[in-house]
């Protein structure tokens, strides 16, 4: 199969043959969501500790222009990114604060999540040195905990809610020299503003933003949940291949970054030539997709019957 | 009595011993530099049609609180002329080298100077140690070419000389042969920039909670310090200071085509200097040049109280790390330095024959 041509809805090398997998894993699906179902109805069996709902903002659907992550080649050489047209399609529920040390300590309690430092969790601080990993735990036990399915944004969600507050520092073509590209990379990079102040500070230390979101690209930087890809475009800009890392997430903030999931702290380099991220910390959305994903796995279940 | 005062009567009783250098018995012609902070050296000729001169330097030393990388972390330093390394003096062989040691009052202890280019008196530390609010004039002959360290060496003033020379008390000296630099066949090899870097081991005592303690004053910071640089674990080694000196706004320049002589000095430590993308195309590993230098080195070494010099013409335009090849030390513990290179790229020498895609997608159309 030639890249490009490969089905829509069909994830990337799931041979055609993984139908008996597909309706192993639908089952295991709809049993686990039989035990979820029956597990929050009081009385039945044990019941996880309540814990109160995160303070979420709710922004409306919409479109915008968004400059895509990730990385893209035309005729085998570098380029922008292309900027794209992204619909939100159903209302962003998004915490107006960075998860803080107290909210986390509180999963760690619950044997759901890894400790953090103990300098890094005082409690009215935003919980630092986390990786994509700590913050995928967390949101797995928030669901649990509150009933209520969260977890990381999109990095298009993520460039939605913090509007004014995404930077968009593309880097100009630099006509495929490598030499020129890797200085004009260098030369932004440097030029990023003074990090000398890195500790964490108070929530509400850096403002609200048009959404009424708190800290958005302050000095700890969040957790996306979109992969590391690398993408080819034709003459027209068309996606010709697609190339996915998810060993590696985005990361948002004063600056757009690439970041292997467990990495929980960005600094201590030198060597490299980017300016990495001060901290490493997430907010989390309401997740609305699993109905959908369930759909689609129903679906897909009774196409496999017939 | 104060470990301060006890720190100068302790110099003051070694002053009586030293023998007063006098300078007037030399008919030459004087010559006075200005020293500059590094990486950069003074302006310098390398060949020299010119007799033996008398070099005029003066050394500040100055202690200070310096901030080494970018968390904060602070370090009461100790420094000639307010720079780690403190500044590259340049001569050739057969000058004298007259250096006026200068410890301001304001500063808390004695300091001295034992500059590994002169010969006896243990390279000055003998003559030269003065007590805050003193100066002192010291000369010798350069005897024998190369790049040579100079560091504090107060030994006559207690189990100092480690930590003065750990919080920042050291430089270079370049002895140049008056003929110029050559190449193992005698060839004369020129450089069209100079840059020095001095690689530095600091030891900054934490807290219990693992967090760099910070103190008020360099004394108070003695006891911890020593304790820290006992177990030989540096917390940072670094170039010209700090983490990240030489990088960014401050990163080194060059354009392809030009010839840089990189000056390397590491007063404590071992290391292996190394340039990401590029050479040593001549490497005096040792620093000394009346050997014949080694070339198209990848990797050399620099032997800890000494300096090395390596010449590389730049080829290719691009951003060149220039490290420690111990990686922990270059990426963990801050030793780097960049070099930003303008000019044309060569697809001759470096080319991405096939740009990222997925595997077995070309080779499978052959």
């Amino acid at each position: 199969m030639m890249p490009g041509s490969r089905p829509l809805g069909l994830p990337t090398g799931q041979p055609r043959s993984a139908g008996v997998k597909l309706l192993a894993a639908s089952t295991v699906l709809a049993a686990a969501l039989v035990v979820a179902v029956f597990a929050v109805v009081p009385g039945q069996g044990p019941k996880p500790a309540r814990v109160a709902l995160p303070d979420l903002v709710e922004i409306q659907a919409g479109t915008f222009h968004h400059r895509a992550a990730g990385e893209f080649l035309q005729d085998g050489k570098p380029v922008t990114a292309p900027l794209v047209t992204i619909a939100i399609k159903r209302t962003l529920a998004v915490m107006r604060h960075q998860v803080t040390a107290a909210d986390y300590q509180r999963c760690v309690e619950a044997e759901a999540c890894l400790a953090v430092e103990r300098d890094e969790a005082v409690p009215d601080l935003p919980v630092v040195k986390v990786s994509w990993r700590d913050a995928h735990a967390y949101a797995s036990w928030l669901s649990r905990a509150t009933g209520v399915p969260f977890r990381l944004p999109t990095d298009e969600e993520w460039a939605y809610a913090a509007a004014g507050r995404f930077r968009d520092d593309a880097l100009p073509d630099t006509g495929g020299d490598p030499g020129q590209r890797a200085l004009a990379l260098y030369d932004r990079d440097m030029s990023r503003e003074d990090r000398s102040d890195q500790r964490p500070r108070p929530i509400g230390s850096f403002g609200t933003n048009e959404n009424g979101l708190l800290d958005v690209a302050g000095n700890v930087w969040e957790w996306t949940d979109t992969c590391y890809a690398r993408r080819a475009i034709g003459a027209r800009g068309d996606v010709t291949t697609t190339n996915v890392n998810c060993g590696v997430r985005v990361v948002e903030g004063r600056h757009r970054t690439y970041m292997a999931d467990f990495i929980g702290d960005a600094r201590g380099g030198g060597c490299s030539t980017s300016a990495p991220p001060s901290n490493l910390g997430f907010r989390l959305v309401r997740d609305t997709d699993p109905p959908r994903k369930l759909l689609a796995e129903v679906r897909r279940f009774f196409a496999l019957l017939i | 009595m104060t470990t301060r005062s006890a720190i100068r009567a302790a110099a003051a009783v070694a002053l009586v011993l030293a023998v007063p250098a006098l300078a007037q018995d030399l008919n030459l012609p004087r010559q006075k530099v200005e020293l500059v902070a590094p990486p950069f050296v003074h302006p310098h000729e390398q060949v020299t049609k010119e007799g033996p001169k008398i070099m005029e330097f003066r050394l500040t030393a100055e202690e200070k609180q310096i901030v080494i990388d970018d968390q904060g972390t602070k370090l009461q330093a100790m420094t000639f002329n307010g720079a780690i390394p403190g500044p590259m003096m340049v001569v050739h062989q057969g000058d004298y080298v007259e250096v006026t040691l200068v410890n301001p009052a304001t500063n808390s202890m004695a300091h001295n100077i034992d500059f590994h280019s002169a010969t006896g008196a243990s390279g000055g530390g003998d003559l030269t140690l003065i007590n805050p609010g003193e100066e002192v004039v010291f000369r010798w002959k350069a005897t024998r070419t190369g790049v040579f360290v100079y560091h504090c060496i107060p030994g006559g003033v207690g189990p100092m000389v480690p930590w003065h020379i750990a919080s920042g008390m050291s430089g270079t000296v370049m002895v140049l042969p008056r003929d110029g630099l050559k190449d193992r066949d005698g060839k004369p090899l020129h450089y069209d920039r100079i840059y020095y870097l001095g690689e530095q081991d600091f030891y900054v005592p934490r807290d219990a909670k693992g967090k760099f303690k910070t103190y008020d004053t360099h004394i108070d910071a003695f006891a911890d310090t020593r304790d820290t640089m006992r177990k030989l674990i540096p917390t940072h080694v670094v170039f010209n200071g700090s983490v990240g000196a030489l990088t960014g706004k401050n990163a080194m320049l060059a354009k392809v085509g030009e010839t840089v002589l990189i000056v390397h000095s590491q007063v404590d430590r071992d290391s292996r200097p190394h340039l990401v993308g590029g050479h040593g195309d001549y490497v005096w590993e040792s620093g000394k040049f009346s050997n014949p230098p080694e070339t198209d080195l990848e990797t050399w070494f620099i032997r800890g109280g000494s300096a090395g010099a390596a010449l590389y013409k730049f080829l290719q335009p691009g951003v060149y790390a220039y490290v420690n090849h111990n990686m922990i030390e270059a990426f963990e513990l801050g030793a780097t330095a960049h070099f930003k290179v303008e000019g044309a790229w060569n697809s001759d020498l470096t080319a991405q024959v096939r740009a990222p895609e997925p595997v077995g997608v070309t080779s499978s159309l052959r």
